[in-house]
């Protein structure tokens, strides 16, 4: 090191051999070799034209002026009747069929989270019966198509008209008939919940098996119980894996209550709007509709579904919007928490 | 072999077969630093652990007494962890007994009329194991909780404090470990050896009778290692209880009363650091010393 200040204006000291700036660095002090922050801080970013991509564009062009002909054809074409349409997406029939829809989806999917979960846990138990009536729920409501499963359920109070409690073989405390109990509705909420919690169970379940071994071996060397691990610590961790198909299943749900007339319930947004259709002689507009409204819900659902992701993900930084993979993500999360004091590559310092 | 838990007789076979005396009553050089006086913590004996065919752990007999640190070495295989994880019942033993302040672990003190032994709830199980601490090679903290949080879990799920009380012991361990200003960080966004301080003050947070180290800087950049080793000088200074499982002979050499070298299986040699480190008796633990200095 020169012991004479690096700003000092003699720059005939230090012989005629000058360095001549970098490409990129402005500044006269830039130049001084002794200010090396300058150097590493200063720097202009690479001005780029992209690579030319004559395929890509083409592409592009062909796609969007099919896109503009689809959206013509949707505007012109006089079948869509857009002005039926316009005239019962906010019908009075439509709107309660909306609602009854919505309530039959969340219904039916707390019901079927609940008896998923209930039979993930199960097959985890190292009991036999446990897992082999959990395995075999899976087996029969999965393997059974759901619109048979909703007339079965229909039928329900004609193959059980009357339930008793009382003591087995003995006399009868209290009897009801199910027929008052089990409305159409409830049976169409049974029905979809049962199915849905076959396919989700085998969700559950991968995700709970997804949270690493370790997690369940810390907590037990804390002396926490089983059902703290699977509640504070395993359940948790594993919503991270299981929202996403959960969202996925909630939108499918959506789709399916259009299958609840098999019960038969006559109320949700399919059969309200067929009901029109087939008044008015008119299918297509209310198709439209139908579609419109289901998309709407959709929607909806999706952005809850960001937000239960966002909530289920805290701690976890591996999906970063630039999705450079975990690694690379998780050094940038220790860098933006600066606990770190010094480079985390300081040998490149050197 | 038996498959009760049922002790060996305290004489049986020395452990190894090489010859190696049955430490640590050796002459001349003992200077145990901890008073023989001093109570057994962990009394380990007849200790035997087969997975499958696997014969991992062959009659280990270990005594940790209050205060005392105990490093375990021995190459990869040898045992050390399935030892270590004995002891709160991570694994349970096929044969022989561990116990933890004279209370046998896992069972009932008592053996059953018919000669069985009348194996534990959960709950009892999870009471025995809240007064060992344990710390992992790979920290296994729980990431969807901050370092605060972890710290906490514990004394309020298992020992119900108040959520008050326990954060403020939390943050002070956290400030022991030197990490007050991270209190509020995922472990994501911690360094390997910030989230294993983390991990140490987790254990410490139930107050526990004994620490158990697997490995606890096998999983560290270099330069991290010793910000963990500071730590576990520390919590020996101040007489805690502690069995290391690590490959940092200068960490034994600098601050266990006990080193006990394992291989395959076995407990070959045990005695202080000087006895073990500098005057290995057998080839195989000279052997050992050789390739980790």
């Amino acid at each position: 090191m020169s012991p004479t200040d690096p700003n000092s204006p003699h720059p005939g000291a230090t012989g005629p051999s000058t360095p001549s700036p970098p490409p990129g660095a402005t500044g006269p002090s830039a130049a001084s070799p002794a200010t090396p922050s300058s150097s590493a801080e200063n720097f202009t970013p690479i001005r780029a034209r992209s690579a030319p991509k004559p395929g890509t564009w083409v592409a592009a062009v062909i796609v969007a002026l099919l896109v503009l002909a689809l959206i013509n054809f949707l505007i012109t074409n006089p079948v869509f009747e857009w002005d039926t349409v316009a005239t019962y997406i906010l019908d009075v029939k439509v709107v309660q069929g909306v609602g009854w829809t919505l309530l039959l989806t969340v219904l039916s999917m707390a019901l079927g989270t609940a008896v998923a979960l209930t039979a993930a846990i199960m097959r985890r138990s190292d009991n036999a019966v446990l897992r082999g009536v959990s395995w075999a729920y899976i087996f029969v409501f999965r393997g059974i198509p759901v619109y048979t499963q909703l007339v079965f359920w229909g039928l329900f109070t004609v193959i059980v008209p009357k339930v008793a409690v009382g003591v087995p073989f003995g006399p009868e405390l209290l009897s009801f008939s199910t027929r008052d109990l089990l409305t159409a509705f409830w049976a169409a909420v049974i029905g979809l919940g049962l199915n849905e919690g076959a396919y989700l169970a085998e969700i559950i379940r991968s995700g709970l098996n997804s949270v690493d071994k370790g997690q369940t071996e810390a907590s037990k060397a804390l002396g926490m119980s089983n059902g703290k691990i699977l509640r504070r610590i395993i359940v948790p961790q594993a919503m991270r894996v299981i929202v996403p198909p959960l969202g996925n299943e909630t939108i499918g749900m959506l789709k399916t209550t259009s299958l609840v007339l098999a019960v038969p319930f006559t109320l949700d947004l399919t059969f309200a709007t067929n009901g029109i259709a087939n008044k008015l002689f008119t299918p297509i507009p209310l198709l439209i509709v139908a579609a419109l409204w289901y998309l709407a819900i959709t929607s909806v659902l999706m952005v809850g579904q960001y937000y239960l992701e966002r909530h289920f993900g805290r701690g976890f930084d591996d999906r970063t919007p630039t999705g450079q993979g975990r690694r690379a993500s998780r050094q940038a999360a220790v860098n933006r928490a600066r606990t770190t004091p010094h480079d985390p590559l300081p040998e490149v310092e050197l | 072999m038996s498959q009760n838990p049922v002790p060996h007789q305290p004489d049986a076979p020395t452990a190894g077969g090489t010859g190696s005396p049955p430490a640590p009553t050796t002459d001349g050089t003992a200077s145990a630093p901890v008073p023989a006086a001093a109570e057994a913590v962990i009394e380990i004996e007849g200790l035997h652990k087969t997975f499958g065919d696997l014969h991992v752990l062959k009659d280990c007999a270990l005594t940790v007494r209050s205060g005392e640190v105990c490093v375990l070495v021995g190459p990869s295989g040898s045992g050390k962890s399935t030892l270590l994880r004995c002891i709160n019942q991570l694994e349970d033993p096929t044969a022989g007994t561990v116990r933890i302040d004279g209370v046998l672990q896992g069972y009932e003190p008592e053996p059953l009329a018919d000669g069985r032994w009348q194996r534990l709830g959960a709950k009892q199980i999870a009471a025995q194991r809240a007064r060992i601490g344990m710390v992992f090679q790979r920290f296994h903290l729980f990431p969807h909780l901050t370092a605060l949080a972890n710290v906490m879990e514990a004394p309020v799920q298992v020992l119900g404090r108040t959520r008050a009380e326990a954060e403020h012991d939390a943050r002070e361990l956290l400030g022991r470990v030197g990490l007050a200003d991270r209190a509020d960080h995922y472990p994501s966004e911690l360094s390997g050896g910030q989230q294993q301080r983390v991990a140490i003050a987790r254990a410490l947070a139930m107050d526990p009778e004994l620490m158990l180290f697997d490995e606890p800087t096998s999983a560290l950049d270099p330069e991290l290692v010793s910000e963990v080793l500071a730590v576990l000088k520390d919590l020996a200074a101040a007489g805690m209880t502690m069995v290391v499982v690590t490959h940092e002979m200068g960490f034994a050499r600098e601050v266990a009363d006990q080193v006990v070298f394992m291989d395959e299986g076995r407990i070959i040699e045990r005695g202080t650091p000087e006895e073990v480190i500098d005057h290995p008796r057998s080839k195989r633990l000279a052997d050992f010393i050789d390739s980790v200095l």
